[in-house]
């Protein structure tokens, strides 16, 4: 046994490779915790500058009666600015509209983009390619969507009302007529972010593992089983997150509206933006949008705590 | 178990051929045949306004507002994008300005970002969970709403109407997004290779740049272009902040062309489709990364 164990070499080479150390110890000074402090401070403090500092600001004007156009001093008021918006008729029905907005757009590209993401996936041939064209909507600006739909549905030489005419149905004002004003901001929303919904479902339909339909396929069951028992449990939570990250985004709804309709007919598609908007930078009651922003952005925030919680809890499964 | 290990169809046969197939169901092919027709219809409809916008582009004014619409039979023609570029053009500036903010924001954005996230995923820091959800709900916050103390702000600064002070709000408005894209791939890079280095001698920084930083660039290029796709499509802060013909960015000059009695369509198509076209050029650069990058980095699959 003994015969196995090797003698240790005689010159040994370790001393050599101890000596120098392979590399100069630059920036050894840095310690993990100044390291951190240095790689994070700087992106606070931008953050802070321009993210937090403003509302902050945001909050101490919405007690004032302070307007941006008048030079002269402001008072302190408490909470009437908050009275106000609250108590507010106008404000009762922007945030009415901002919600049928919110409920039918998302509602709509929720039932669109699964549809959609569902029969991709059932595709083999094409793929990579059918999905590209699908993402095209998504990634334009909004700016770009909104002079699009505003040209189609234009009244007089719009391409829908074409089409319609020589449908022999008669001409339709999409934007300028009350109620269905809205609906072509809820249809222009859902044709730019159907495409989002469908991403993600599609992300959450190619991840349910093959061998549980394979499984199903041997218990003979049913297209409507496989669905409901195995590809739907499996995408809701992926699903669910794309639905309130869309949510949020069509609660602070601005562009569209600002390029499409301007709030108009008689304010029937104003949203809690435009609103706010309005009040900002034609009212010149900077106080009392102030107030309402703070309002705003404490729903967005109560929004965006669930939907990051439920992310967290996602992501920790 | 064995059939995982038997080469594809194979398995479909059944286990040397002991069993039958099931009769393939009538049903299931004519209900592809309804999906293919499904998908088709969706697609057209998803598509449709991109090719009419494109041909919009393309026509002279006269077959733009031909009534019934022209579809198909029109003679194409370049003046539009000619006037898109041309020296009086009202929105060749407007592009300008666009490239060169964009471009800033997104540079300040990765150099502030890409070591911030390095740190979120490497250090052990006091409610560093806290801290990475409230750096992403800045970003939730309505654009109009915030854009109230920072129009003030910007009028005391004299940053209103200047380059800049856009640079410096799209800045801050990619930040969250580029510390959490980048601490997703941060994140897949183990840190045993620094380590490593560190028993090699380097020091911590050092490892971090010369070790961890090169298997980034990938990455860091995606989230770039992200960046980049955000602030180049961003609206609502340059119509607020930039009123001046001259610094104002592609967005607002193209909503300019609709502002007056008259809208030249032909210009306003032309002037989208250019200002759509690198946006779409780069998103399919990035296609692997869309599901990361459309929600803020907060969905990895």
């Amino acid at each position: 046994m003994a015969n196995t164990l090797q003698t240790p070499p005689q010159n040994a080479p370790q001393a050599q490779t101890l000596e120098a150390p392979p590399a100069a110890r630059r920036f050894a000074f840095l310690t993990d915790r100044k390291l951190a402090l240095l790689f994070i401070l700087p992106a606070f403090a931008l953050l802070l500058f321009l993210s937090i500092w403003p509302l902050l600001w945001l909050l101490g004007l919405s007690f004032t009666d302070y307007s941006a156009t008048r030079d002269s001093g402001y008072e302190f008021i408490a909470f009437d600015n908050y009275v106000t918006v609250l108590t507010s008729e106008v404000v009762h029905a922007r945030a009415l509209t901002t919600l049928i907005f919110v409920v039918g757009a998302v509602g709509l590209q929720t039932i669109l983009g699964f549809t959609i993401a569902f029969l991709i996936s059932r595709r083999i041939k094409g793929r990579g390619a059918i999905t590209t064209l699908f993402l095209i909507p998504m990634m334009l600006s909004p700016i770009v969507v909104g002079l699009f739909w505003k040209f189609m549905l234009d009244v007089q030489f719009g391409v829908v009302n074409s089409f319609l005419d020589s449908l022999g149905f008669g001409r339709v004002e999409w934007l300028t007529q009350q109620r269905l004003a809205l609906f072509s901001l809820v249809i222009v929303d859902t044709w730019q972010w159907t495409p989002f919904i469908m991403l993600i479902a599609l992300a959450g339909l190619t991840a349910v593992p093959k061998y549980l339909y394979e499984a199903a396929e041997i218990d003979r069951a049913s297209e409507w089983f496989k669905f409901r028992r195995i590809t739907f449990p499996l995408v809701w939570p992926l699903l669910l997150i794309a639905v309130m990250f869309r949510a949020i985004e069509a609660f602070r709804l601005f562009d569209l509206v600002y390029i499409l309709t301007g709030g108009g007919p008689g304010g029937t598609t104003e949203t809690l933006s435009f609103n706010v908007y309005k009040v900002a930078f034609f009212g010149f009651d900077t106080g009392l949008a102030s107030a309402y922003g703070i309002l705003m952005v404490i729903v967005v925030t109560i929004a965006a705590q669930f939907y990051l919680r439920y992310l967290n809890r996602l992501q920790e499964r | 178990m064995a059939t995982h290990i038997q080469p594809e169809g194979l398995a479909d046969k059944g286990i040397a051929g002991e069993t039958v197939a099931p009769p393939p169901r009538k049903e299931r092919k004519l209900g592809s045949g309804i999906e293919i027709v499904l998908l088709a219809i969706f697609m057209v409809v998803m598509l449709f306004p991109v090719v009419w916008m494109l041909e919009t582009a393309l026509k002279d004014t006269r077959d733009i507002y031909a009534v019934p619409a022209k579809v198909i039979s029109f003679t194409p023609t370049l003046d539009h994008f000619k006037n898109v570029f041309s020296s009086d053009s009202p929105v060749f500036q407007g592009f300008i300005n666009s490239v060169i903010v964009a471009g800033f924001s997104t540079l300040i954005a990765t150099v502030l970002g890409v070591p911030a996230a390095w740190a979120y995923s490497r250090f052990a820091l006091k409610a560093k969970k806290d801290q990475l959800f409230f750096i992403l709900s800045t970003r939730f916050m309505p654009p109009v709403v915030v854009v109230i103390p920072v129009f003030l702000m910007f009028r005391d600064l004299n940053l209103l109407d200047t380059l800049p002070g856009l640079i410096l709000v799209y800045s801050a408005f990619n930040l969250p997004f580029t510390i959490w894209m980048m601490k997703g791939f941060i994140d897949e890079v183990p840190a045993e290779y620094e380590e490593a280095a560190m028993l090699d001698g380097f020091s911590r920084f050092e490892a971090f740049w010369r070790v961890t930083m090169p298997l980034l660039i990938p990455g860091i290029a995606a989230t770039a272009v992200f960046a980049l796709i955000f602030s180049w499509n961003e609206f609502v802060f340059s119509i607020f902040l930039i009123t001046d013909p001259d610094t104002r960015t592609a967005p607002s000059a193209i909503a300019g062309l609709i502002g007056g009695t008259t809208i030249d369509w032909g210009l306003v198509a032309a002037s989208a489709m250019t200002f759509a076209v690198p946006v779409l050029v780069f998103a399919f650069l990035v296609r692997k990364h869309l599901v990361a990058g459309v929600t803020l980095g907060a969905v990895r699959r």
